[in-house]
């Protein structure tokens, strides 16, 4: 058998080709990895692992809920607990859409060791929705009609607090001075004089105290966290933080519900100590529109956004902040601004510094919020060697002048629009968030965290770890000190505003500089423009 | 005769496309074979269309590693049959099984979301177009003009008669 040259060439024609194919694939392949590998290599960013906490063991907590509107409804359900009108609602909403998964997560959620044995509410509708879709034959709940009978009434170990703002610290207080353990929504209080009798109570007693920022349960903030400690950045000396919304829900014009009246409704206790004005439906159920009861985008949103990265940078408290905006995107009688940016100054702030030794020094905070606009401006953190991108996914951009990276630049191993690191626990998996002010919270993570790929309620995990430090001991990872911080930051911006001055801390008095002739306290709690439009009100 | 001519300018033209649906083919399972974080769970995770629940079965963890690893066989085996002309006709029914699911995961429907799509399509995309492709070489096989199928049944000692 002969076989020509041309034979070989028909018949084996394809072998060198394939060969070329291969080695041309394993090539780029291998080429791709080391690049990378070299990158992760010199970044050494570890991603962070899911929070363990110690069993939650014994006899179950016994939780009373103070406050069962929107978010007291929420932190039930990431408690354990889901009313039947919920339930159906999120079974249609699955129905029409498959994505969303809401009613899922709920069911496949752990169970926390809990009771919940009271509620307070002094709207009569929700505490009945609360006893009639939590009551059970074996755990009879139980309605208080005041807070302080329901904290000394010896039958609860736990209180969970999503009151408006000017009742947070009342009731903290109150519960810490009996023993009773306290997860307060924030911001923790509603005036400066409160914040140091708060942290006194919690100091003082033995009850556990959590504040309700979830967000440092996700886990890309605390891969956040090892990424500037690491001096991945360089030295950050901008941050920017955004609110973007344009819905009524966004806006906190929320519905007013129809069985609101003054014989449903203890109106003389919902005021507590704001002004007496007469019973209004607007303001109960839009409290947060006025700084008598809520405290505007500074408490609300921007004390979100602190924690965010106060968790992060661990930056404290600023030293001097300035405000400005106004009430320019809904001018319906509330007296909190819409639209609000907040300079937060940090002189002695550093993540520290690859360039010489003190060149780089200090940092301000920016938070820009706008209630007319829903473009997302996402947050950013600002260092001489890279940019981050933070929020439930998380990316690092390399900065084209770094001075770490010069090299790598130079040999193009990075590009400066080309990210060297991201962190998306959440890869892949397709999320339907129900409404505009949920896509706000999810984008920021501060909804849900992703474990092992699996969505995970951040409030979960925040009550979980509130839950067994109270059976176990150890240390919530939002507890006072936390709680103090973003209270006091969250004051100075909205004194700012309703000031229109820069206020002051003093690092070593732990005070804010005074103002001659200025009351601080007097001044948040003032409310301009404040008037009761006679459609609001009822009766008078 | 006309025909004789016609015929070896359609044998070189399939054998032109036969080589590179298999270097396309080769390549793709190279890559991901020497990329070991490599998995196509996104791609099943945001699959679209009538089949969206039988993708999504497949990202079942207990599964995913075996649709991996069956994914990149599968596109070596095309690779090689259509390279190296041997088994073609098996390799262009993986291919066309290959590519019909790849369709089906993301179809060009118009009232589909069009997720990581670099065209504009509209029921004809790329992977249905070579999916054809492959139909054709199933349908025209070449191997014993150009391949290893060549030296099957004594092919180079007619070619040497003729």
């Amino acid at each position: 058998m002969k076989w020509t040259r041309r034979d070989l060439l028909k018949g084996l024609g394809g072998l060198p080709i394939l060969g070329a194919v291969w080695w041309a694939g394993a090539a780029s392949a291998t080429s791709s990895k080391r690049e990378r590998s070299e990158i992760l290599e010199q970044l050494n960013i570890r991603p962070s692992l899911p929070p363990t906490v110690p069993e939650i063991g014994g006899d179950p907590v016994r939780v009373g809920i103070i406050g069962f509107g929107i978010r007291g409804e929420q932190l039930c359900r990431s408690l354990g607990f889901a009313t039947e009108e919920w339930k159906e609602e999120m079974r249609l909403a699955a129905e029409e859409d498959p994505k969303n998964k809401a009613l899922e997560d709920f069911l496949r959620q752990d169970k926390l060791n809990v009771k919940l044995v009271g509620v307070c509410d002094v709207f009569d509708y929700r505490a009945e929705k609360a006893i009639n879709s939590f009551s059970t034959p074996e755990n009879k709940m139980k309605r208080y009609t005041t807070y302080t009978e329901m904290i000394k009434s010896g039958d609860v170990d736990a209180v969970i607090i999503a009151t408006p703002d000017h009742w947070h610290a009342p009731m903290s207080i109150e519960a810490l001075n009996n023993n009773v353990h306290v997860y307060v929504e924030k911001p923790m209080t509603h005036t400066v004089e409160e914040t140091y009798r708060l942290r006194e109570a919690a100091e003082q007693s033995k009850a556990v105290f959590a504040v309700g920022h979830q967000h440092r349960q996700t886990l890309s903030f605390s891969t956040a966290k090892d990424i500037v400690e690491k001096g991945t950045l360089g030295h950050v000396s901008l941050i920017q933080t955004n609110t973007n919304r344009n819905d009524d829900n966004g806006a906190w014009n929320y519905d007013i519900h129809e069985k609101a009246s003054p014989q449903t409704i203890d109106w003389e206790q919902f005021l507590g100590s704001a002004p007496q004005v007469p019973f209004n439906k607007n303001h109960f159920f839009r409290w947060r529109k006025w700084w008598a009861y809520g405290s505007g985008l500074s408490g609300d949103l921007l004390s979100h956004d602190y924690d965010r990265l106060n968790c992060v940078l661990n930056m404290g408290i600023p030293e001097a902040v300035t405000a400005s905006g106004g009430i320019y995107t809904h001018n319906d009688g509330r007296n909190v601004p819409d639209v609000l940016q907040v300079n937060m100054e940090f002189p002695n702030f550093s993540t520290g510094s690859s360039q010489v030794e003190g060149k780089e020094n200090g940092m301000t905070f920016c938070y820009s919020a706008n209630l007319g606009n829903a473009f997302n401006r996402p947050t950013i953190l600002m260092g001489h060697d890279a940019t981050m991108e933070l929020g439930n996914k998380l990316t690092v951009w390399p900065d084209g002048a770094s001075t770490k990276y010069a090299e790598m630049l130079e040999t193009e191993k990075m590009r400066p629009h080309i990210p060297i690191y991201q962190y998306n626990p959440s890869a892949n998996v397709p999320d339907a968030i129900s409404s505009a002010t949920s896509q706000y919270f999810a984008d920021k993570g501060l909804m849900w965290t992703y474990i092992d790929g699996v969505r995970v309620d951040s409030t979960f995990l925040h009550m979980r770890e509130w839950l067994s430090v109270i059976k176990n001991g150890g240390k919530v990872s939002c507890g006072i000190k936390e709680g103090f911080e973003e209270a006091i930051a969250a004051h100075m911006a909205g004194l700012a505003w309703k000031l229109g001055r820069r206020i002051e801390w003093d690092l070593e008095k732990e005070i804010l500089k005074p103002i001659e002739g200025v009351d601080f306290d007097q001044v948040l709690l003032a409310n301009e423009n404040w008037e009761v439009k006679p459609e609001d009100t009822l009766e008078g | 005769m006309v025909n004789e001519t016609d015929n070896r300018r359609v044998k070189i033209s399939i054998t032109l496309l036969r080589i590179f649906i298999g270097w396309h083919f080769l390549y793709e399972g190279v890559i991901k074979m020497y990329n070991p974080e490599w998995t196509s769970f996104g791609y099943l995770a945001s699959a679209q269309g009538p089949l969206k629940p039988v993708f999504s079965a497949l990202t079942d963890a207990s599964v995913m590693g075996w649709v991996d690893v069956l994914n990149i066989v599968a596109l070596m085996i095309v690779g090689i049959t259509l390279l190296l002309g041997v088994f073609e006709r098996l390799g262009a029914i993986v291919g066309i099984g290959l590519l019909a699911l790849y369709y089906l995961a993301h179809p060009s429907f118009p009232w589909l979301p069009q997720l990581n799509v670099e065209g504009s399509y509209w029921f004809v995309n790329k992977n249905l177009i070579e999916l054809v492709a492959c139909v054709l070489i199933y349908n025209y096989p070449t191997s014993k003009f150009f391949g290893l199928a060549y030296f099957k049944k004594g092919q180079h000692l007619k070619t040497e008669k003729s």
